[in-house]
């Protein structure tokens, strides 16, 4: 339904070229949740938001993004304003901040309805009322006065999710939506969008760090790492045979209680996501891969099935390795 | 919002009493004896005690004090020593000609500073930023009465566009009244227009780069309502708090326009009572002033809450 081809974002600043997306490709594919996960600064929020070209007119996108035969990279802008929030809405990390601070949440929401579709004001506020109310929101139309500082981060996401539904979008981007939200109410979070993609059958596109979230929600996951996919493959596959070192220690970072009676600590990646001014024909992963080989820092690993699902690696771990050695950081264990 | 209010309410009333205690002070200090001058020749001791029984300078001075709030409060701001006339016609008769001209600058300056300062912030690095910066640079620069005498120089004397000098009352002739007070209401307003548009492109250009704008573009809003709806109104609540500070310059502006232009407003009463040593004018024009800005400051801060309901509930009930 959605298909991204070699989709790449850069962005001149005053330091020169930074190259956040490379080449990235994936589909998203009707009533799925399709996550994307990697650490901060991979480029899976900058990817999202090239998709609608919400990014700042210096950033530069090539490739392509077609949704049902129109290019979204190539669209007018005109085009692209009657795609987003119709046919691609967004939800965003901070619902304390990508609220409007000095409108009401009716105002909000009405105007999500009203942007798209010919009808009244109160035929719009009534539709506002359903949205606040699929979404979860107690006695939505008294909230239809409120402000956002009237109301906790959790419900605040609630009605992000709310406008970003309103028109029944074919694919919604959520971009960390949980992140900063307590546990508790990051559950609830999760059962509006799982409950979303089955009532309305909207493809959930999830951009996320945590691992957890992922297992809960996702169909397919897509792993990122500074610009370019790394790995791909459906998610209980994906876990339990992961094949690119990358992902082997994402897996391995989240908090586990097994892993901390072995080593007594939490297993890291060492280093940081490297911010990229070119392409390299070579591995991005390679300076923090404890597998790296020459071949890595000179040849750029292609994005190749390998027993089950795709993975961009010279070295992939295999199925013996990942029944018995466990987690591949260990050799950092013992210093 | 009522307990905000009330308490607004009654620290712009503390502020008012507090102005007429130093009016009336201001007056007593200065030097010499009501009675000895209104005497004039006759000096004797029976005309001083009469005239001092007369005008109850006898009194305390907290009776005497309370009989000049009483006596202000009713209206009642005694009469000129020069001409006789009483002060409140002389202010009746003065103050509609400043109201409107300020009015008029102020409603020049914000649509001219706001629409400039929109457009600077959306075409940042563009030529039009460049020029409305220039212009910005050039109005706040520039003092008034040298582009008031330009102005008249060039548009009246020059090219006879505008009457250099005089006014006609509002009502009588309502053209005629605007075609004088234009061009001294655009020389008044050309430096708040310049503050406004400064103020109005910095707060834009961030709101501008808040979450909610990305929020507002992501739902398919035209750039319009993004930029003119959603970041406006948040940029808002900066720039009136800056032209909340900057209209008693307008008041004081208005003293220095009037006086070129001649119009027979507020200032200009103001300059002429204080060159003829007009006592019982200057407590009123003094008192006027403080209670303007008393006005002004309560309205800003209800403008305020209009504009952010985050304040609204944070001095309200709920």
């Amino acid at each position: 339904m959605l298909s991204v081809r070699d989709l790449t974002v850069s962005f001149t600043g005053e330091e020169g070229v930074v190259c956040a997306v490379d080449r990235v490709s994936f589909d998203v594919r009707a009533g799925e949740v399709l996550s994307v996960v990697g650490e901060s600064g991979c480029g899976k929020s900058v990817t999202a938001m090239a998709l609608t070209r919400l990014l700042p007119p210096y950033a530069r996108v090539t490739g392509s993004a077609v949704l049902d035969g129109v290019d979204l990279a190539a669209a007018s802008p005109r085009t692209l304003r009657h795609v987003r929030g119709k046919d691609v809405a967004y939800v965003f990390q901070e619902p304390m901040s990508s609220l409007n601070p000095v409108f009401t949440l009716g105002r909000q929401v009405t105007e999500a309805v009203l942007a798209h579709e010919q009808v009244s004001r109160s035929t719009a506020e009534q539709r506002a009322v359903e949205l606040l109310d699929l979404v979860g929101i107690p006695g939505a139309r008294d909230r239809l006065r409120v402000y956002p500082h009237q109301l906790s981060g959790g419900m605040r996401q609630r009605v992000m999710i709310a406008m970003a539904v309103a028109c029944n979008p074919r694919v919604l981007v959520a971009d960390e939506p949980t992140t900063a939200l307590d546990v508790t109410v990051q559950a609830g979070i999760l059962d509006v969008l799982r409950d979303l993609r089955t009532r309305l059958g909207t493809a959930v596109v999830l951009i996320t760090h945590d691992l957890g979230v992922v297992a809960d929600v996702a169909d397919r996951v897509v792993v990122m790492y500074a610009g370019r996919i790394v790995e791909r493959g459906e998610v209980r596959e994906l876990f339990r045979r992961p094949r690119h070192p990358y992902t082997k220690g994402l897996l391995g970072a989240v908090p586990n209680a097994e892993a901390r009676e072995r080593s007594g600590r939490l297993l890291e990646i060492p280093g940081l996501v490297p911010v990229l001014s070119e392409q390299p024909d070579a591995c991005t992963f390679a300076d923090r891969c404890p597998r790296a080989s020459a071949r890595c820092t000179e040849h750029e690993p292609p994005l190749e099935n390998v027993a089950g699902h795709e993975v961009a690696c010279w070295h992939p771990h295999t199925d013996d390795e990942n029944a018995t050695a466990g987690r591949p950081a260990e050799r950092s264990s013992d210093a | 919002m009522a307990a905000y209010l009330l308490r607004r309410a009654g620290q712009s009333l503390l502020t008012l009493v507090l102005a007429t205690i130093v009016v009336f002070a201001g007056v007593r200090a200065l030097p010499g004896d009501p009675a000895l001058a209104l005497a004039g020749e006759e000096r004797d001791a029976a005309t001083l005690a009469a005239i001092r029984a007369k005008y109850g300078l006898d009194d305390s001075v907290i009776e005497q004090y309370w009989a000049y709030v009483t006596n202000t409060f009713q209206g009642d701001l005694g009469r000129s020593i020069r001409t006789g006339i009483p002060v409140r016609d002389m202010i009746v008769g003065a103050l509609p000609v400043t109201l409107e001209l300020s009015l008029l600058a102020l409603v020049i300056a914000s649509i001219l500073g706001l629409l400039t300062g929109m457009l600077a912030a959306v075409r940042r690095g563009g030529p039009s930023e460049w020029l409305a910066n220039g212009i910005a640079l050039l109005g706040l620069s520039i003092p008034h009465f040298w582009l008031g005498l330009m102005a008249i120089l060039w548009l009246s004397v020059g090219l006879g566009l505008f009457p250099a000098s005089g006014h006609v009352p509002l009502l009588s002739d309502p053209v005629a009244n605007l075609h004088h007070m234009v061009m001294p209401a655009v020389i008044l307003g050309t430096g708040l227009a310049a503050v406004i548009m400064r103020q109005t492109r910095s707060s834009m250009l961030e709101a501008l780069g808040e979450d909610y704008v990305r929020t507002a573009r992501a739902k398919g809003l035209r750039e319009r309502q993004v930029v003119g709806v959603h970041a406006l109104r948040n940029s808002l609540i900066v720039v009136v708090t800056i032209v909340g500070l900057q209209l008693g310059n307008l008041i004081s502006g208005a003293v220095v326009t009037e006086q070129i232009f001649g119009l027979p407003g507020f200032g200009k009463l103001t300059i002429d009572s204080v060159f003829q040593r007009d006592y019982p004018v200057i407590q009123a024009v003094v008192l006027i002033t403080a209670t303007a800005y008393i006005v002004i400051n309560f309205a800003i801060d209800l403008l305020y809450s209009v504009i952010d309901p985050r304040i609204r509930v944070a001095g309200g009930a709920d």
